[in-house]
């Protein structure tokens, strides 16, 4: 049972914001329900409310960070490239502005539905030249990839974690630009027909709960969970790719297309890894609003839907139930801490 | 100051001649933007905007790249000066007027004068369509409309950091059809950005012809002030009135409306309506009644 840690952005971003008076805040009428409500109260003149006008908040923040500010928008994901995609590209991607785009409820993450829900921001955002991508997959990742965004001298993407989550990673090992994360036991001894499991975001403690009962059953599975989506070039996730002889699964919380799961193709042809891909994702679907358990479920991002793709690549049945998929939480739809009812 | 009125008429007849020579000589070019927002330019570079003297023109450099994070950008702000707390910005919205733009720093000793020979050549920064490495442009905005929350950016961000200098932003018309300058407009006086000053070539023209008939704006003023800043409506090219409200004080963020004529001094061009975004000559006859206008406006034949 992993630690639960309740809205650890809002408290460490006041306490970390308060050595760096160039950290500026721009809402767009979401200020609570990206946990900045407190922020605002804290550090009110360096506060902006830009009200439901993201194309212009998008100008402002690249006017303040060419006059040497930093910028950090925060909104929910889908409103930060969907409305104002132009506006990203134009003013802020192009000049390579350090914009902080802080996006909130990724994939089915929302019972929001199709409005709120982030499904696709990896795949229009993969195209955005001079944009470094990123992911958090725990409370740790949400607290420590400030530093890392911070480092960047460009524009960041981030798909945020608010509200309840686990703590998947210890805190000694923070979000590392670039480098994916090892999971799972010691995979030094596994064969040449081993298989690579590739996750991001909130998929990744579903991947958890599913893979000691795979390993269980004698499958042999490395684990990488991966934050940094662009640039797309961490030298330990091509050599894992390499190694995989019995096939690659990806798993994560966006569609098919243009995400995790085809960086890692192109990886694999750019290299010329001649192994199976399985892809997980939403299937060139919108989704709709229902709880996240629901949803991964529904679309097949969940524990269950990792063991059938394994199956799927042993061609081996492994007999494995719910009851043996590993309770690392229980999501409460009702929790006390959701911001607001979206 | 009292503006030197003398000088910015002879800037906007330069502008006007610069780039009727520039379209004789390329088959081509934006000449209706150099004749409505001549006089207009000639104010904003001829001393109605404080920006800092050069030392010498800007000999525009090729083209490099473009930008990449932490990687220092080639910048067309220089030719405004050295930046200071002080000095006042200076920032084009509408890209394409870049030729007007360019003729414009060229009569103000700015730009060098041969600079124009570079527009539009590959490997050139004297770009068709300014980017933010050509000359006279400080950011990138061929994509119409942004040009205005950026400079709200830039001139929260002086406020912030207590300079005095202005930001001002150059708009055309067509831009208030885009929904983003009204929210830019609506957070300018929301946030009270009075560093901000506006200056509009309301030419009332754009791509597919009059703005009366591909999307009205009007009325204008009303609609800005009701948005919350202050308006002139001015005769954009009567330069005691542009300069006049130029300088106007106030406690909003300020928009100066130039109502203009797209054929001003050149009376030939009026042939074009009601379509007058480019001109490519259609015909030698054409194209020798331009060459006379030219020669009657700078005095000389071509």
């Amino acid at each position: 049972m992993a630690e639960i840690v309740r809205r650890p952005h809002l408290q460490n971003f006041i306490d970390w914001s308060a050595d760096k008076p160039e950290v500026v805040v721009l809402t767009a009428d979401l200020t609570n329900s990206c946990e900045v409500g407190p922020w605002r109260d804290t550090y009110p003149e360096r506060y902006f409310s830009m009200g439901m006008a993201e194309q212009n908040m998008m100008g402002f923040a690249a006017g303040l960070a060419r006059e040497g500010f930093e910028p950090w928008l925060h909104t929910f994901a889908v409103f930060l490239y969907r409305r104002p995609l132009d506006q990203l590209l134009m003013s802020v991607a192009y000049p390579a502005l350090p914009v902080r785009l802080i996006g909130f409820l990724p994939g089915v993450t929302t019972p929001g539905g199709v409005t709120h829900q982030a499904i696709d921001d990896l795949a229009v955002l993969r195209a955005v030249p001079n944009l470094t991508i990123l992911s958090t997959g725990d409370a740790t990742e949400v607290e420590s990839v400030l530093d890392v965004i911070h480092a960047q001298p460009g524009p960041v993407y981030v798909r945020m974690l608010r509200g309840e989550m686990p703590r998947l990673f210890p805190q000694s090992e923070p979000f590392t630009l670039g480098r994916a994360r090892e999971l799972g036991p010691d995979h030094s001894a596994y064969g040449p027909d081993h298989v690579l499991v590739l996750t991001e975001g909130i998929c990744t403690e579903e991947a958890m709960r599913a893979l000691p009962a795979v390993r269980e059953r004698g499958v042999q599975v490395r684990h990488l969970h991966i934050s940094t989506l662009k640039p797309f070039d961490d030298p330990t996730v091509l050599d894992a790719l390499a190694a995989a002889g019995g096939g690659v699964i990806t798993m994560e919380n966006h569609l098919r297309t243009g995400g995790l799961g085809s960086a890692v193709a192109e990886v694999m042809a750019d290299a010329g890894i001649p192994t199976r891909l399985v892809r997980l994702g939403l299937d060139d679907t919108y989704a709709h609003g229902a709880s996240q358990g629901h949803l991964l479920a529904e679309y097949g991002l969940d524990a269950a839907a990792l063991v059938r793709a394994v199956e799927w690549l042993t061609g081996e049945p492994l007999g494995i139930t719910a009851e043996d998929l590993t309770e690392l939480r229980v999501a409460d739809v009702h929790s006390t801490a959701k911001a607001e009812a979206l | 100051m009292e503006p030197d009125l003398d000088r910015m008429a002879a800037i906007a007849h330069g502008i006007r001649r610069r780039v009727l020579e520039h379209t004789l000589k390329n088959n081509g070019g934006y000449m209706s933007q150099a004749c409505s927002a001549a006089e207009l330019l000639a104010a904003c570079y001829g001393g109605a905007i404080r920006m800092a003297q050069v030392e010498q023109p800007y000999e525009p450099p090729p083209f490099t790249a473009v930008p990449a994070p932490g990687v220092e950008p080639l910048s067309g702000a220089v030719v405004h000066g050295p930046s200071s707390p002080e000095a006042d910005r200076f920032i084009i919205s509408p890209a394409h007027y870049a030729l007007v733009v360019y003729a414009a720093l060229i009569e103000t000793g700015r730009l060098a004068e041969h600079a124009l020979e570079q527009f539009n050549a590959d490997g050139s920064t004297i770009e068709m369509i300014g980017a933010e490495h050509s000359p006279g442009f400080e950011t990138t905005t061929g994509s119409l409309s942004q040009a205005l929350s950026q400079a709200g950016g830039i001139a929260l961000a002086r406020r912030l950091k207590g300079h005095t200098g202005r930001t001002w932003v150059f708009l055309s018309d067509g831009e208030f059809q885009e929904g983003q300058t009204w929210e830019a407009v609506q957070a300018l006086a929301h946030h009270q950005v009075t560093g901000v000053r506006v200056i509009v070539d309301v030419n009332q023209a754009q791509c597919d012809g009059p703005m009366e008939d591909v999307m009205r704006i009007e009325p204008l003023a009303d609609r800005i002030r009701a948005f919350g800043a202050s308006v002139d409506v001015v005769d954009g090219h009567d330069l005691t009135a542009l300069t006049e409200a130029m300088d106007r004080e106030s406690d909003k963020p300020h928009f100066v409306l130039a109502y203009t004529d797209p054929v001003r001094g050149l009376p030939l061009l009026e042939q074009r309506r009601p379509v007058l975004h480019y001109l490519r000559f259609i015909s030698e006859d054409e194209k020798a009644a331009y060459a006379d206008a030219y020669a009657e406006l700078a005095g000389r034949s071509l």
